[in-house]
């Protein structure tokens, strides 16, 4: 079967340092990925390579078996969507305008919106505890309501693989839990694929069954989760110990803090 | 699906369009019957009212329709381009070097049919100037695209100001009042509204991208749009129409600000409805202003330019004052 993304030798720079070297990496159907590495490693640098809004220097990136330089922008958007990390409230368009625009890459260049696409849009929005928000402008939303706002119009794109930059920003708790079950029924239940850039070791594990991790010299490690969730590799990774344990309801990774467990014993209640 | 919000818009757009132009034919020292109007129009009696109708006030208000729908085009398209609802050839530049261009093929003695070309080179040319200079490492900033088009527009003024000084004192008045954007001689509509339409019309076509590009470039793009190509095609139009309209009435400014300001305010930020509203619309308020900028004080005629500026100020401090408060 063609994996929904292949990654063959792509080695990529940003201001002379270097993201990945050679990278290879394979997204299979039905697989989640999780993107790892510390502050300025070049996770955002390489999601944009992957979805082909930067151009590549070495190295290739196939998409369901099609070369991406080769792809028209439509033709891409309708293979690849992206959620960017940070979030545009353009000209205050309203919640429903701006979902409804994901359906851009499937309609041609003067059609207006079908009622199918309409109902796309519709659908999406309750999945994400949209509908209340409707017609509501963008100007007026707290910041992780225009998060769910942003992944509604990723999920009316329709795409087999998406790639979400730090999707988690401005969700509470609940937002996040429920945030993530929604993206996997959407894609790892239904055989497509997933990769996100992830600060949340927690989350990441529970969330994506493989792991890819910028060491930041250019060095990486990709592969199922349970060979990279160690405590060796992931204090490598971020240069800084991370302890991992086995709990009942899986492994859970806490960073280890110089002054111990703080809030120090009595001091808080003194 | 256009919704019937969206019709309603539209159809607010073309009744004012079609108010304005009834009142600027039928409003002036001679007043002629609003209910004449239409006949007069239609059939050709060679009465006086006919020959102001079709000599004056009908070349005049047309040319100030097309004015105006360029101008607000020319404006949302560069709002887009900078992601700012504070956009408009006037304030970024763009019109003052199309204007002293005008200026230097005016000074050179060269004939009418060249203002239009010149303003074309001299609003292009301060485009990629605007463009060129603000371009940091990748991106565009709006706050410094913004305010290097402002210096860029002192630069014009300062350029004028020495074509001024050293134009034959005779031609001065004229030159003046062209500059402050005037329709008193603007009595060629055809060229003006053949490009008003050819823009509208691009602009139709590109107008979904054109609601994602106001989203963010990369988002945009991410979307399947070829920003670059999208991006190119706007400057160019952006100077085209600013072009024209310059060529036409001079520096009218502050109606690409206003016009689909207002459209947004009553709820087309979809281009699909924004941009012919605001064609409309700009061309409704241009002629509206126009006729009172020549009945106000009559016999005497103010320049257009002054009331749009009195109209625009107040709307780009309001704007800017929200922007920041956010």
């Amino acid at each position: 079967m063609t994996p929904l993304l292949d990654v063959k030798s792509l080695t990529v720079k940003i201001g002379g340092k270097t993201v990945c070297e050679r990278l290879n990496l394979t997204i299979g159907a039905g697989q989640s990925w999780a993107l790892l590495g510390r502050n300025g490693a070049g996770k955002t640098t390489l999601v944009h390579q992957l979805a082909g809004l930067q151009p590549i220097e070495t190295g290739q990136i196939w998409l369901d078996g099609r070369d991406l330089t080769a792809l028209s922008s439509k033709a891409r958007a309708r293979e690849v969507g992206v959620l960017l990390q940070h979030s545009s409230r353009g000209f205050g368009a309203s919640v429903f305008e701006t979902v409804l625009s994901g359906r851009h890459p499937h309609l041609s260049t003067m059609a207006w919106e079908s009622a199918e696409d309409h109902a796309i849009a519709k659908r999406v929005m309750s999945r994400l505890g949209l509908e209340a928000l409707s017609q509501r402008s963008l100007d007026t939303l707290s910041g992780g309501e225009l998060r769910r706002v942003e992944l509604a119009r990723l999920l009316a794109q329709e795409t087999p693989l998406c790639l979400l930059d730090e999707p988690m920003n401005h969700l509470d708790l609940a937002y996040q839990a429920s945030t993530l079950d929604v993206l996997h029924q959407t894609y790892v239940a239904p055989k497509r694929g997933m990769l996100m850039v992830m600060h949340d070791l927690n989350l990441a594990y529970r969330a994506c069954d493989h792991w890819l991790m910028l060491l930041g010299d250019g060095r990486w490690r990709a592969g199922p989760r349970h060979g990279m969730a160690n405590s060796t590799l992931l204090s490598q990774a971020y240069g800084h110990s991370v302890d991992c344990m086995d709990s009942t309801n899986g492994r859970v990774f806490l960073p280890q803090l110089s002054s111990g467990d703080m809030p120090k014993g009595n001091a808080a209640v003194d | 699906m256009a919704t019937v919000h969206y019709k309603r818009i539209l159809i607010f757009a073309l009744f004012a369009g079609l108010v304005s132009l009834w009142l600027a034919v039928s409003v002036g020292s001679t007043a002629i019957p609003a209910a004449d109007v239409l006949s007069h129009l239609i059939s050709n009696d060679g009465s006086t009212h006919d020959e102001i109708i079709d000599r004056l006030r009908l070349p005049r208000a047309l040319s100030a329709f097309a004015v105006g729908g360029l101008l607000a085009l020319a404006g949302a398209f560069m709002q887009v381009l900078l992601r700012n609802p504070l956009g408009d050839p006037y304030i970024l530049g763009i019109s003052g070097g199309a204007s002293a261009a005008v200026l230097g093929v005016m000074l050179l003695g060269l004939p009418a049919l060249w203002h239009t070309p010149g303003a074309l080179v001299g609003a292009l040319f301060s485009t990629l100037l605007v463009f060129g200079l603000s371009r940091g490492a990748g991106d565009w900033r709006s706050e410094r695209l913004l305010l290097t088009g402002v210096v860029i527009a002192a630069g014009w003024s300062a350029l004028i100001s020495f074509v001024l000084s050293i134009s034959p004192p005779v031609r001065l008045p004229g030159m003046l009042f062209w500059l402050m954007g005037d329709l008193g001689d603007a009595d060629r509509p055809l060229l003006p509204l053949l490009l008003m339409v050819f823009g509208l019309t691009i602009g139709l076509l590109r107008a979904r991208d054109l609601n994602l590009a106001a989203q963010g470039l990369t988002q945009a793009a991410s979307l399947g749009v070829n920003t670059a190509r999208l991006r190119l095609e706007l400057y160019f139009l952006g100077a085209l129409l600013t072009a024209a309209a310059v060529a036409t009435a001079g520096a009218v400014g502050f109606i690409g600000l206003i016009v689909p300001h207002l459209v947004r305010r009553l709820g087309g930020t979809d281009h699909r409805i924004l941009l012919p509203a605001a064609a409309l619309l700009g061309g409704a308020l241009l002629v509206l202003a126009d006729t009172a900028a020549r009945t106000l004080i009559s016999p005497m005629q103010l320049p257009v330019g002054v009331l749009t500026a009195l109209l625009g100020v107040p709307t780009f401090l309001f704007l800017l004052h929200r922007r920041v408060r956010k």
